[in-house]
């Protein structure tokens, strides 16, 4: 939107005439920056001031019976080396490891099929399926929290009945399961909505196109809707590493009934959290957060790095 | 391409995201704006700020935070009962989450109410970020006969008094009378009865015992300190030097007695002040609670003690190392302190001191089981000592257990670093119920975090 109103007056001013166009393009770009203006200061108050402040934080240290002093890079040095978040940074990428392509694939599918469904069924498998999306996510981990509980859960007493070893999801050997299942219970529906609308997007005409070529159901799906939406699925995937990343609700949420399968360290938001408000170390949390900030950024980076070069390999 | 344009600004979106956790309270770089000296002039709270009602206008308001379940009556006692001041409630949290609020707002150096409900154990943490006044300097004297020596050391650092207590947690150990007649045990005396009778019970197929919960340190520096330990000292001269012991033998010796006792199948390792873990004590899973005078009534409210569990409660004395000395512990209870950014120290440690001390409060305290009080006005009184308690079933508790164990307690040190060490402690706890860690190599490695920390936070260390 900004784009155009910028562009356009400038084309317009440069085709009337040559008399006065250095005023002309002068006016419309304070008008452009008047359409930006609304934007451009809530992003100031609310982001940029905010980052700048926290970065200030950051260069200092304060303990319980120092004053705060200057320290430089002293915090970011510190959290590098801090195993308590290497920990925490090693875990979350473990988990964006097993968790992304387990979402994407199950999203895909799931869009795939609703899309070549055309029953009155599908409509409410969609929202069936989205549901889990509209619930926030602490009453999703709520929710599950019971459901993983040893006493009142349902699992437990499965198990139970089956005769079996009682099944703990919280316990510290399936704890990582456990929140694999929630956040894709969550997420899934999400994912498979952005995918699904990708595919509305696709002209049909090719499908016939592919039926006429003798193409069959499966390879429709793989050779020609999978490729179409592949720029969906990198927003996907750049959505999901992100959220994963910085890794919090849910296990916040769980803690007080995992029985210490999450300890405040768990993932490096968790730690950082931790650090501010139980440890009134506001400095350090705040270089934790960048330090996260900046491998969330080099991790996305290099995603995207990848997946360009690749999609530049297929094009050609 | 659309994906290119989306992907910056998602990185951008993280990175706030990251940070939004501690941005909004960041406030205090200068440090220690709450150590301010002299009175800061606070916006004055008004009568739609408070919980309660406030029923007399132009009175100054004093705000306060506190969780106590009975405390919008206790307010409506004081504020009927006086005319120069109204107290103005909120509760915004219980425990740990008023902490964190009460942290936020001391590095924030504003948004901490006139005066605040502590646990004794997290007194000197605010204390030394010269959050807390010092009600010495403000006639806290007048009511120094009202409460023990032990429980004035609690809330005191050196001659500095930093809260006027209100309930405290002499140790006990309640017991299921079920469990108990049907394996023939009796109640322990000491730790080794302890486990003898764990052993017995389990020989005979019968439930855990006890439970030793990570979550709940406090339980645990207690029954060290019981053996002899002394995990703190504080330079009453200078508080930023702290003597940290936490891995001397008697430290040792208790852990590893519970972590003996975990591996050998005799108590639980369930998280305590958990759904599961009430739900496991009302069907009998747990022989004893080893627990504080403030159970009763936490256990009545979750539920214990009605239906099937009706009736089959008794509670003793704390098993003692040595019978010949035994030591009185604590866990748990708290004071009203005044914070150094209240408008009026004056008038708020006016509110401190007469707070939950009338009559009408206490005993609704008491008889309902709420709190166990701390004032020797309640802890003499023939209604308090003789009273039969009726989640004991008739056991006049008070006089057998509590108010003894309540009359011995000689106080604890509590480090201003208490909640990283919690932590610690709690995590530790964690891989010993796991069977990762023994007893003695926790206490090890506690200490070396611990004191690695505390150094970190510009304290000078003696080990």
């Amino acid at each position: 939107m900004t784009h155009m109103t910028l562009e356009r007056p400038a084309v317009v001013a440069s085709t009337r005439g040559a008399r006065t166009p250095r005023r002309r393009s002068l006016r419309s770009e304070q008008i452009g920056w008047l359409f930006v203006a609304p934007f451009a200061l809530i992003f100031l108050i609310f982001l940029v001031a905010p980052l700048c402040y926290a970065f200030y934080l950051s260069l200092f240290s304060k303990g319980l019976a120092t004053g705060t002093v200057f320290s430089g890079l002293d915090n970011y040095v510190k959290a590098f080396t801090d195993p308590a978040f290497l920990n925490g940074v090693g875990f979350v990428a473990g988990f964006s490891l097993v968790l992304i392509p387990l979402q994407m694939l199950l999203s895909l599918a799931v869009a795939l099929v609703l899309d070549a469904l055309t029953t009155r069924f599908a409509r409410f498998a969609r929202l069936m399926v989205f549901l889990p999306y509209a619930i926030p996510a602490v009453i999703g981990s709520l929710m599950w929290g019971f459901l993983y509980s040893p006493t009142f859960g349902p699992l437990s007493q499965i198990t139970e009945a089956l005769g079996t070893a009682q099944f703990l999801p919280l316990s510290p050997d399936n704890i990582f399961g456990a929140l694999v299942n929630i956040v894709t219970w969550q997420w899934a529906g999400y994912y498979m909505i952005i995918i699904y609308a990708a595919l509305q997007g696709v002209d049909p005409a090719l499908y016939e196109a592919a039926r006429l070529d003798g193409a069959n159901a499966w390879q429709i799906a793989w050779r020609i809707k999978v490729p179409l939406v592949s720029s969906a699925l990198v927003v996907i995937l750049v959505f999901a590493l992100i959220g994963t990343l910085q890794f919090f609700t849910e296990p916040q949420i769980l803690r007080p009934i995992a029985n210490g399968s999450i300890q405040p360290d768990f993932t490096p938001n968790m730690y950082a959290y931790t650090q501010a408000f139980s440890y009134a170390n506001f400095n350090y949390a705040s270089a934790l957060s960048f330090a996260l900030g900046i491998v969330v950024f080099i991790a996305v980076a290099i995603f995207l790095f990848a997946s360009n070069r690749k999609r530049k390999g297929f094009s050609q | 391409m659309r994906s290119r344009i989306i992907a910056p600004a998602a990185v951008a979106t993280a990175l706030i995201a990251t940070l939004v956790g501690c941005t909004p309270g960041g406030g205090a770089a200068g440090g220690g704006t709450g150590g301010a000296t002299g009175s800061q002039v606070n916006p004055t709270v008004t009568a739609a700020d408070c919980t309660n009602e406030i029923k007399k206008a132009d009175v100054p308001l004093v705000s306060v935070w506190a969780w106590y379940p009975n405390i919008a009556t206790v307010v409506d006692n004081f504020n009927e009962g006086h005319d120069d001041v109204q107290v103005c409630w909120n509760n915004v949290g219980q425990g740990g989450e008023e902490y964190d609020k009460v942290q936020t707002a001391i590095s924030a150096g504003k948004g901490l109410p006139d005066v605040v409900m502590l646990e004794a154990d997290h007194i000197s943490a605010y204390a030394i970020q010269n959050a807390l006044v010092n009600l010495g300097d403000y006639g806290v004297d007048a009511i120094r006969s009202s409460f023990s020596d032990g429980a004035w050391k609690d809330v005191s650092q050196g001659d500095s008094i930093f809260g006027v207590p209100v309930d405290g947690g002499p140790m006990a150990l309640i017991y299921r009378t079920d469990v108990f007649d049907k394996y023939g045990v009796t109640a322990p005396k000491t730790w080794d009865d302890f486990r003898t009778a764990a052993e017995k019970v389990k020989a005979a197929g019968g439930p855990l015992f006890g439970d030793l919960g990570a979550n709940v340190p406090a339980v645990m520096m207690a029954l060290q300190i019981q053996k002899g330990a002394q995990p703190f000292q504080v330079d009453a001269a200078d508080p930023k030097k702290l003597t940290i012991k936490l891995n001397d033998s008697n430290s040792k010796d208790v852990l590893d007695f519970w972590a003996g006792l975990v591996k050998d199948g005799l108590v639980g390792t369930q998280d305590q002040f958990t759904t599961d873990y009430i739900a496991g004590f009302i069907n009998g899973d747990y022989g004893t609670y080893t627990s504080a005078a403030w159970a009763p009534g936490y256990l009545t409210g979750a539920g214990v003690g009605e239906g099937a569990s009706e009736g089959k409660f008794q509670v003793a004395e704390l098993p003692q190392w040595n019978t010949s000395s035994p030591v009185a512990v604590n866990w748990g209870g708290s004071a009203f302190s005044v914070t150094t950014q209240a408008h009026d120290y004056a008038l708020a440690s006016k509110v401190a001191q007469e707070l939950y001390a009338d009559d009408a409060s206490l005993e609704d305290g008491w008889k309902n089981q709420v709190i166990f009080p701390l004032n020797q006005k309640v802890l003499t009184s023939d209604a308090f000592i003789d009273n039969k308690s009726e989640f004991f079933s008739g056991q006049q508790a008070n006089k057998e257990v509590y108010v003894p164990a309540a009359n011995d307690y000689k106080g604890f040190v509590y480090p201003p670093i208490i909640v990283y060490y919690y932590a610690q402690l709690q995590e530790v706890l964690t891989q010993v119920n796991a069977g990762t860690l023994s007893g003695s190599d926790a206490a090890d490695q506690l200490q070396k975090t611990v004191v690695d920390y505390a150094k970190g936070q510009g304290f000078t260390v003696s080990e």
